[in-house]
């Protein structure tokens, strides 16, 4: 075998998104060498097209603002599944990781006063969310990268090398992680320039590889996100958990077809945007949740208020969390209340003057006008649910980002628990920032702590992982694209927005075919730049990672949050303590059961009892303040 | 004819351009303006007759000011600075250098002529025919950046095309009177204006050059103004370039007798 | 609706290459990305091309159509005649590695010669305070992808590649305009605009403007005011006086 590119280094970043290059600026500024790989070019991460913001405590608008607020927010919002700790610290060390931003260059829209605005968001109780226009992950992203060009400068400063001690190696795919007994010793990837596989040598690896989205027919997500990180801690033997909790954000575009899923932003609705059925109703009204009466305004006049005067009016029912928004409008399509093309109208064209529209909304503005033909600010939207984010990703350590494979990290949206059964929009954002830098620090301080000398990678790791990666160009069967495309339709069909368990078992026999059928994949060409090629890896990721959702999904009797059951419609407070975790042994893929770590009594004494009661058995409420000192 | 397609590793695409629309067509057009500008233009400098027509006050812009000896009696509002230097030398020879100057420097008239005289680059993505270049780094055209002067000349020159202006409000009987030169002097001379306020220097002399608007609420002000204008002034640079032209042919065929001026009032 | 277009696609690498004519099928609201897209999972399975959001925010489906730099995903089909013949051919500045994609590396090169947001000192983060007018306009250029068309189109490098050495491009001098412009942004960059990064070379037409995806206007909003803030400081005797008695604003 011809000589293979090998590199050595302190801490590897797989992902150059928000929680990758977050999770690098520490590593190296903790001292350690640090390698940052993605797969597509450096600033194009899937981060870039985030729009809302960032979620924020900071308190700039609304000085209610706080903390213990947000962390409400984000609990409610992933009814009440999520790693309570994860939730905290990442309430807590927001607004920070927002301030520091400015310090690497970022330019916030402003409030009055010269500090950084933010803006209303479903299920966000004060305006929280810090953003530039509707260009927020655009923002961050480059601030991110242009911080890294910065500490590459003093690099160059200090030793001449630019890359002495951080360097991006973009289009560059990992296919393996590679472990030395049970630890991680390095990773094994291809260039996709070049298709020359490139070993990389280091004690500890961050996976910060975004999501899942493309095993879904209708996604907002980009050929990015085939659930490489997750399917690579699963197969280096750490733990995927709540897997069967994905958002459908419920405003993507629905027409002209080949631009089907692509998001529109919250802030449409945040900003006034409101929702409509083809008979011209604002049906949010009638679906607000019992769990959310008080939250929300039950009439249009008081919605309309809330804009204006938010202390003394309920928020407009457009703005409840976003797994009941996409279920409205679900339902009301299928109750033929849509729109021709089979989604609902979003219109803020009724809503705000076109000067306005166009000014806070650009990119949207920009988007209907250049790929639907429609402008938003004489004219209502089109729009219906998307698949959007995994809630569910690689179990960790909330506070070192570790999983449970000494030497592997990860952070962002591929890790788990943070958001529990449904993420609030922005709090994506914040997550990376949060807990990309968690992640870094952890990495750094695994890497001080060894002892001895670093694992090694050896010749048989890396000749079986080449021959893994080739695999397709041996393969007599059918050309990817056909698989995948099936794929996509299976999960969107069977295991998509509304579940039933029997469509769920017959999606596991499908996924079970397909997977047969994808051992024979064929792919023509050469290594060089070929597409057909990439798609073939990446495509065993997204069957392992479709399993891992569908099984959990199937498991779950219950419906919550990002996992609704038509068989089982109503939220199981019985199951609000127990995860469903996916790991893989010798058969394949396994999903238990694994109880939730009870509530901090501090944090549970931040609700009041009444609403505890909704979410938890009675049992589990013992170590409330109402329990009384008794 | 180019280094380009040959530069290493580039795709091999032999054609200067692929694109297929009209791309032509536009520095055509600007070519064929200019050049139609600079022959109109220098006949005119050079004939030294038919600016001024006495009864209504009308001074043809390219004679204006009228500051030399030779000037028609009655046209030279401003004083006669200059002697009679001969047949050659013209009275529009003395004000046009500060006029042209501000044009040929103007950051919309250099892409003008960079495009469709020196064909650099004749259009977006289509190949240009030099083999070196080196842009505005080097004598003569590093000399573009003294626009500003210019641009400071051309307020003296606006307001000078102002007073003729009102001045051209004049009846045959002396008192007060508008034809039509009047009001076409009136469009020519706001349209200067206009050009002139919205050119890049004002802009950045305004408050372009601030990087604190907050604490200059006046200049930004004006700042957002002049910006307004700004964004239209390569519009403004076509139209003033034909109103001026125009207005100076309508005067020359007045004065020259070639038509009457059409009298609204006196 | 749908209906067979003809394509020109551009395929090879460094080494050689060609168009290649394909037939292929189009439906209502398409984009040349969606073709090209087709012609991977129906003709030409290693087609090589770069794309990320198919929405005109991450700058990565660069390339010319009938030879104009655009985005593939944002250009519709529907800008085109069904009879007319449809070109791509990959960026054309940047050396190519294989059918649509170019090596783009150059103007990450040049993102590391521009010398970075410089923090102004002492002030804490989360002290920060700014006006928004005083953010507006670094915030336009901020609003740019990175698809790089306008470095592509930019006759400084795509026609005289030895240029390439002294030029920072538009995407670039913007980027020092931005932070010339950044309210809180601590170091001077008005020299280093003209002396390293090469703004003299550019000669204010355009094409950059015309081709940004983002309608970023590049020229007149953050180049000439630049030029004009190098004429300040370098031509102009008057400022150049005046300024040394006064500190930045
Ligand atoms: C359209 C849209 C709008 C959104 N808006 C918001 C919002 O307003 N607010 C909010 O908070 N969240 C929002 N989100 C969600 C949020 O943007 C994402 O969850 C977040 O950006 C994920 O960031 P990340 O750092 O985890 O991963 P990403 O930014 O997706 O980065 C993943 C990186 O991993 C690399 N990678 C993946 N696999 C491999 C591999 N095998 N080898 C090497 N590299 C690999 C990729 O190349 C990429 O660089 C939005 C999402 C979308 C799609
Ligand atoms: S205006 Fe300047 S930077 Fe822009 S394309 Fe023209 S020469 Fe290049
Ligand atoms: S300035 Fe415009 S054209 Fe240039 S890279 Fe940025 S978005 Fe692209
Ligand atoms: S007159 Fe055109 S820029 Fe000054
Ligand atoms: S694919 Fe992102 S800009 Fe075209």
């Amino acid at each position: 075998m011809t000589e293979i590119e090998r590199h050595n280094y302190d801490v590897v970043v797989i992902g150059a998104g928000g929680a990758g290059l977050r999770a690098a600026i520490e590593a190296r500024e903790q001292g350690k060498r640090t390698a940052i790989i993605c797969k597509s070019l450096f600033g194009k991460a899937h981060t870039v097209m985030a729009e809302g913001g960032i979620a924020a405590a900071m308190g700039n608008v609304n000085s209610g603002d706080n903390w213990q607020v947000h962390f409400r927010d984000t609990m409610r919002g992933g009814k009440f599944l999520n790693n309570w700790r994860m939730a905290e610290l990442h309430a807590k060390e927001a607004p920070e990781r927002v301030w520091e931003l400015e310090t690497y260059g970022a330019l916030f829209d402003r409030t009055k006063d010269g500090r950084i605005s933010q803006r209303n968001f479903g299920g966000h109780e004060y305006p929280r969310l810090a953003h530039v226009g509707d260009r927020t992950g655009l923002e961050l992203i480059r601030t991110l990268q242009q911080k890294i060009v910065s500490l590459q400068q003093e690099d160059y400063k200090a030793t001449g090398d630019y890359e002495a001690n951080i360097k991006v190696f973009q289009e560059l795919t990992i296919t393996e992680l590679v472990k030395a007994g049970d630890r991680i010793a390095g990773a094994f990837g291809y260039w996709r320039e070049s298709g020359r596989f490139v070993v990389f040598e280091t004690p500890a690896v961050v996976l910060a590889t975004g999501g899942i989205g493309k095993s879904f027919k209708v996604t907002s997500n980009s050929w990015e996100y085939t659930g490489d990180g997750h399917a690579l801690a699963l197969r280096a033997g750490a733990a995927l958990i709540n897997m069967e909790f994905i958002q459908f954000h419920p405003t993507g575009m629905v027409w002209p077809p080949s631009v089907k899923g692509i998001l529109v932003t919250e802030s449409v609705r945040g900003d006034g945007g409101v929702l409509r059925n083809s008979e011209g109703k604002r049906f949010m009204f009638e679906y607000i949740p019992d769990v959310f009466k008080e939250k929300y305004a039950t009439t249009e006049e008081e919605g309309d208020r809330w804009y204006t005067d938010p202390d003394n009016n309920r928020r407009p029912p457009e703005l409840l969390p976003r797994d009941e928004v996409a279920r409205s409008i679900n339902s009301e399509v299928k109750a033929g209340r849509g729109t021709p093309h089979g989604g609902v109208f979003l219109d803020v064209s009724t809503r705000l003057p076109a000067e306005e529209i166009k000014r806070r909304l650009p990119s949207m503005h920009h988007q209907f006008k250049e790929l639907a033909d429609v402008d938003i600010t004489a004219e209502p939207m089109e729009v219906g649910p998307t698949c959007h984010y995994v809630m569910g990703g690689i179990e960790v350590d909330p506070d070192t980002g570790q999983s449970a494979v000494p030497g592997l990290f990860a952070a962002g949206e591929c890790s788990g628990g943070m958001h529990g059964s449904n993420r609030l929009g922005g709090n994506s954002l914040s997550d990376l920032l949060v807990f990309g830098r968690r992640a870094g620090l952890g990495a750094a301080g695994y890497v001080d702590s060894l002892t001895g000398p670093r694992p090694l990678v050896t010749e048989a790791q890396v000749s079986q992982a080449s021959k893994d990666a080739l695999a397709p160009f041996e393969g007599s069967g059918e050309n990817p694209y056909t698989i995948h495309t099936e794929l996509q339709q299976v999960m969107n069909d069977l295991v998509g927005i509304i579940r039933t368990g029997e469509e769920m078992k017959l999606a596991l026999k499908k996924l079970d075919e397909l997977r047969q059928r994808a051992n024979h994949i064929a792919v023509e060409g050469h290594r060089q730049f070929n597409p057909g090629w990439h798609l073939a890896i990446d495509l065993r990721n997204m069957l392992w990672i479709s399993e891992c959702v569908a099984r959990a999904a199937l498991e779950r009797t219950e419906s919550r949050g990002g996992h609704t059951r038509d068989d089982f419609p109503g939220m199981d407070a019985g199951w609000r303590s127990t995860l469903l975790v996916c790991t893989t042994s010798d058969e394949g893929i396994d999903v238990r059961r694994q109880d939730q770590i009870p509530l901090r009594a501090d944090l549970l004494d931040l609700f009041e009892k009444d609403e505890l009661g909704k979410y938890f058995v009675s049992e589990e409420l013992s170590a409330h303040r109402a329990e009384g000192t008794a | 004819m180019t280094v380009t397609p040959g530069a290493p590793g580039r795709a091999r695409i032999e054609a200067r351009t692929l694109r297929t629309d009209r791309w032509w067509l536009a520095p055509l057009v600007t070519f064929t303006g200019l050049m139609i500008f600079i022959i109109y233009g220098t006949v005119r400098a050079f004939q030294n007759a038919n600016y001024w027509v006495p009864q209504y006050h009308y001074l043809a812009p390219f004679y204006s000011p009228c500051l030399s000896a030779v000037c028609e009696p009655g046209s030279s509002h401003f004083g006669q600075w200059f002697p009679d230097l001969g047949p050659l030398v013209t009275p529009p020879l003395f004000v046009l250098p500060f006029v042209l100057g501000f044009r040929l420097t103007c950051y919309y008239y250099r892409k003008a002529y960079y495009r469709a005289f020196w064909l650099s680059p004749p259009a977006c993505a289509v190949a240009e025919p030099h083999a070196k270049y080196s842009g505005e780094t080097r004598f003569p055209l590093i000399m573009q950046n003294i626009h500003r002067y210019f641009f400071y000349a051309a307020i003296p020159v606006a307001l000078v095309l102002t007073w003729d202006t009102v001045i051209a409000f004049h009846g045959k009987d002396g008192g007060f009177g508008i034809g039509l030169g009047t009001l076409i002097m009136v469009v020519n001379v706001s349209l200067i204006w206009a050009y002139t306020v919205s050119c890049h220097s004002c802009r950045h002399i305004m408050g372009g050059k601030l990087t604190h608007f907050s604490k200059h609420p006046v200049r930004y002000w004006l700042w957002q103004q002049v910006s307004k204008f700004n964004g239209k002034h390569m519009q403004l640079a076509w139209a003033s370039l034909i109103s001026v032209g125009l207005t100076d042919l309508y005067v020359s065929l007045v004065a020259g007798g070639a038509i009457s001026d059409l009298r609204i009032f006196n | 609706m749908g209906y067979k277009a003809s394509f020109k696609v551009w395929r090879g690498d460094d080494k050689d290459g060609g168009l290649h004519d394909f037939l292929v099928e189009v439906n209502e609201g398409e984009v040349v990305l969606d073709i090209i897209h087709r012609l991977q999972a129906t003709q030409a399975p290693d087609l090589a091309v770069r794309w990320n959001c198919k929405a005109g925010k991450c700058g990565s489906c660069s390339a010319e159509i009938n030879g104009r730099p655009r985005l593939l995903c944002m250009t519709r089909m529907s800008t085109f005649t069904e009879d007319e013949t449809i070109t791509v051919t990959p960026m054309r500045t940047f050396p190519v590695i294989k059918d649509l994609v170019t090596d783009v590396s150059f103007n990450y090169q040049k993102a590391r010669e521009i010398p970075s947001f410089a923090p102004p000192p002492g002030v804490q983060p989360g002290d920060y305070r700014m006006q928004q007018v005083d953010v507006e306009r670094s915030q336009e250029f901020r609003k740019c992808i990175e698809c790089f068309l306008c470095q592509n189109t930019c006759h400084v490098v795509r026609d005289h590649e030895e240029n390439k050495q002294n030029f920072a491009g538009p995407r670039f001098l913007m980027r020092v305009a931005e932070l010339e412009m950044h309210p809180l942004d601590a170091e001077d960059r008005v020299s280093a605009a003209q002396e390293a990064h090469g703004l003299g070379m550019c000669n204010i037409t355009k094409c950059c403007t015309e081709v940004c995806p983002e309608h970023i206007k590049i020229t007149d909003n953050a180049l000439i005011p630049l030029k004009e803030r190098v004429a300040d400081r370098k031509y102009d005797p008057l400022f150049a006086v005046a300024s040394l008695f006064r500190r930045k604003r």
